[in-house]
């Protein structure tokens, strides 16, 4: 058993990191927050310089051939700058999905160029669409980047089809953009067949993963700013740091915390799991885990820091937003709690 | 990072199942799945069992007679024998006494306690807490006074644990009242059977006899019965209470359990209410995550980096699933788990019983102030 990262992942961590300290602080995401896009394309090559972009995509394809551990570490430098680039749908889950379900035509010609910063592709469950004589329908709701993409991929019936909608496109109270998706009888190619729902099951897991990631990401700089505050700010006299009743609220974040952590990281070693219902299962439980403690932690650093962490001005309230839509996010609490409850019985 | 044990863990931990099912007799199993209080000589004989096989010093290291484990064997060894119903080791003497003795007991202690404790001659019992000393243990008042070769004990000490049974009390006494409430304690080893010592039961919620109250009047303990150096006790103690906390979540206690939930629950039909099935997959999954958390914590202590004050968040989330579970086994069988009679099951009386949990081995309140103030500096 090691619970240490290795040195190839301890730089690539530095690495990302160095990044959003220097070239992604508060007030540069404020700026790009404010563009009617809410992304960057420069942020986007940088991270394409960076290598992030290639880190989900296999080295024949020219990418970096890592894995959820990875991009768990670059997950959690990217939630605490609160990075408004659609990294978990076109650099951890579309790669993951194409690389399992898509031809090998198709991944020769988007996985380089998914890995080199020039395409971003989005994916789709097409359950909720209807497909005819080749042809798409229905509506998808608050798909997360849904209008970033140059190429919409759609899971149905066991094959992978593209296919390109209308969109309406509205940024959300995390800072975050997504879209509504109309597929009005719109011509869908089939670019892979076979395996396919299992694939994205597995990409959506992957991808499950790499946002509990993002939380524990986001839950560390939280817990450690709400200390600081509780260290500095003096009611009656003294740090209110030394009120017994705030201590331990603190405590119990920081039980939140770990737990969330040890999820974290569990889900990114199981993500993969072929045993399908253990796979589930886990990540179910991690996202549990890992909503429970978005909620408690985002409450009560905006109580801890009081009116102060109300305000915009103060970039706990943005975590607190962010945690709040994660919570939400791929199967709220309750859903992933009653699907662990099926799956632990059957177990 | 590397979630798996080592195919030289799984061997090990094939050997100690393989044992535990082979040696461990049934009426003892089945008291212990069924949540009943064992006997002296059913603790004893398990301690013997263990000792017969070279692994009766378990957490020990070689030099004292021990097996020497790694804290992944150690782990691996209390889970299986708490997966098959295996009694919980004899702690005040195999990981209280002993480990402080090892530490800073003089040879001749050394030779005269340990390998008595790891063949189960001798029961030990704590003195710790006072009527006026629980949680703010340094104030504790038991008075040891030197004179000539003996130290003279007068006060009282309560939350014995199955002191009616020891042989063998170890004790925190003050022996400096003016100065400092931590430089003035001592840690004093003192035979039961000496004169002046009371032992009287206190009953808890479950009606049983499992902790007592003790009074010293004028009782002569030797000198050489002085652990370490007059007046360093707290040194020893706060040590004591470092160890005692090692396997503190009972990862494998609450994995038992869980299972027994889940079969009762799901015999009573509790399982087809989904708020019922919500409740215990959500502990179920708690579980889960402290189970890695565990292992997260004893990994850094097999590389020498703990352990620390996170086995304050392994206190506190191992109590808080075991007392849920005991709940919900509760819960799950209704009223007829309640009556006073019910011996088979003790579904209602180990509810009550556990609330224990956190109150003891410094309350999970406590836990939050270390956590407070070791890990976060407030």
């Amino acid at each position: 058993m090691d619970f240490d990262f290795n040195e190839e992942q301890r730089a690539l961590e530095d690495t990302v990191r160095r990044f959003v300290a220097k070239d992604y602080g508060f007030d540069t995401r404020n700026a790009i927050r404010a563009t009617p896009a809410g992304w960057s394309r420069n942020v986007w090559s940088a991270l394409a310089d960076l290598g992030v972009l290639a880190l989900n995509i296999d080295e024949e394809h020219g990418g970096l051939g890592y894995g959820p551990q990875e991009t768990g570490l670059v997950m959690n430098a990217f939630g605490a700058g609160l990075l408004v680039e659609p990294y978990l749908s076109g650099a951890v889950i579309a790669p993951a999905l194409i690389r399992r379900a898509a031809s090998a035509d198709f991944q020769a010609e988007w996985l380089p160029k998914i890995a080199a910063g020039d395409a971003i592709v989005i994916s789709l469950d097409g359950k909720r669409l209807t497909l005819t004589n080749g042809k798409l329908s229905g509506t998808l709701r608050a798909v997360p980047h849904g209008a970033a993409a140059d190429l919409w991929l759609v899971a149905k019936d066991d094959a992978l089809y593209s296919a390109t909608p209308q969109f309406n496109d509205y940024p959300l109270l995390d800072g975050q953009h997504a879209a509504d998706l109309v597929f009005d009888n719109t011509p869908a190619k089939k670019v892979g067949a076979g395996e396919t729902a299992t694939a994205f099951d597995i990409a959506h897991g992957i991808g499950l993963a790499a946002l509990c990631a993002e939380a524990v990401g986001i839950m560390d700089a939280t817990v450690a700013a709400t200390t600081e505050y509780l260290k500095t700010r003096q009611q009656f006299g003294q740090p209110i740091g030394r009120f017994q009743a705030l201590q331990h609220r603190m405590a119990d974040m920081l039980l939140h915390l770990e737990q969330a952590r040890s999820m974290s990281w569990l889900a990114a070693m199981r993500c993969t799991d072929t045993n399908v219902a253990e796979r589930q299962r886990v990540l179910s439980a991690a996202k549990v885990v890992i909503g429970n403690a978005c909620r408690f932690i985002a409450q009560n650093a905006v109580q801890l820091h009081g009116g102060m962490g109300m305000t915009d001005e103060l970039i706990v309230s943005h975590w607190f937003k962010r945690l709040t839509a994660i919570e939400m996010s791929f199967g709220d609490t309750d859903s992933h709690l009653q699907r662990f409850a099926k799956l632990s019985r059957a177990a | 990072m590397d979630l798996n044990f080592t195919a030289e863990e799984n061997a090990f931990r094939e050997e100690v199942r393989a044992f535990v099912r082979a040696k461990l007799p049934e009426g003892i199993r089945q008291k212990v799945m069924s949540s009943q209080h064992l006997s002296k000589d059913e603790h004893v004989l398990w301690q013997r069992t263990l000792h017969e096989k070279g692994w009766g010093g378990v957490g020990w290291p070689k030099e004292f007679g021990g097996p020497g484990w790694t804290p992944s064997q150690l782990y691996i060894f209390e889970e299986e024998c708490a997966a098959w119903g295996a009694p919980r080791l004899i702690s005040f003497g195999l990981k209280m006494i002993a480990p402080v003795l090892m530490a800073f007991g003089s040879p001749a202690q050394q030779q005269r306690y340990l390998p008595r404790i790891m063949a189960a001659e001798e029961w030990w019992c704590q003195g710790y807490s006072e009527p006026g000393s629980g949680s703010d243990l340094a104030s504790l008042k038991t008075r040891a006074v030197r004179d000539g070769s003996h130290y003279i004990v007068n006060g009282q000490k309560t939350w014995n644990t199955l002191g009616q049974y020891a042989d063998w009390i170890f004790c925190l006494v003050r022996t400096d009242p003016e100065a400092k409430p931590q430089r003035g304690i001592s840690f004093l080893l003192i035979d039961m059977k000496t004169p002046g010592i009371t032992v009287r039961p206190i009953i808890t919620l479950d009606g049983a006899h499992e902790v007592n109250e003790i009074w010293f009047e004028d009782v002569k303990v030797p000198v050489e019965n002085l652990v370490g150096e007059e007046n360093k006790g707290w040194t020893y103690a706060k040590f004591l209470l470092g160890h005692e906390r090692t396997n503190i979540a009972g990862i494998g206690i609450a994995k038992r359990e869980m299972t027994r939930l889940k079969r009762v629950a799901g015999a009573a039909g509790k399982l087809d209410d989904p708020l019922f099935a919500a409740r215990v997959a959500q502990v179920e999954i708690d579980l889960m995550a402290l189970e890695i958390t565990n292992l997260r914590v004893l990994s850094a202590e097999g590389s020498k980096k703990g352990p620390g004050p996170e086995a304050s968040i392994l206190k506190i989330k191992g109590t808080e699933i075991q007392q849920s579970i005991a709940e919900l086994l509760m819960q799950a069988s209704g009223m007829a788990s309640f009556q006073i009679a019910d011996t088979a099951n003790r579904l209602g009386a180990n509810y009550c019983n556990q609330r224990k949990l956190s109150i003891f081995g410094g309350s999970n309140e406590i836990q939050k102030n270390i956590i407070a103030q070791m890990i976060l500096g407030l």
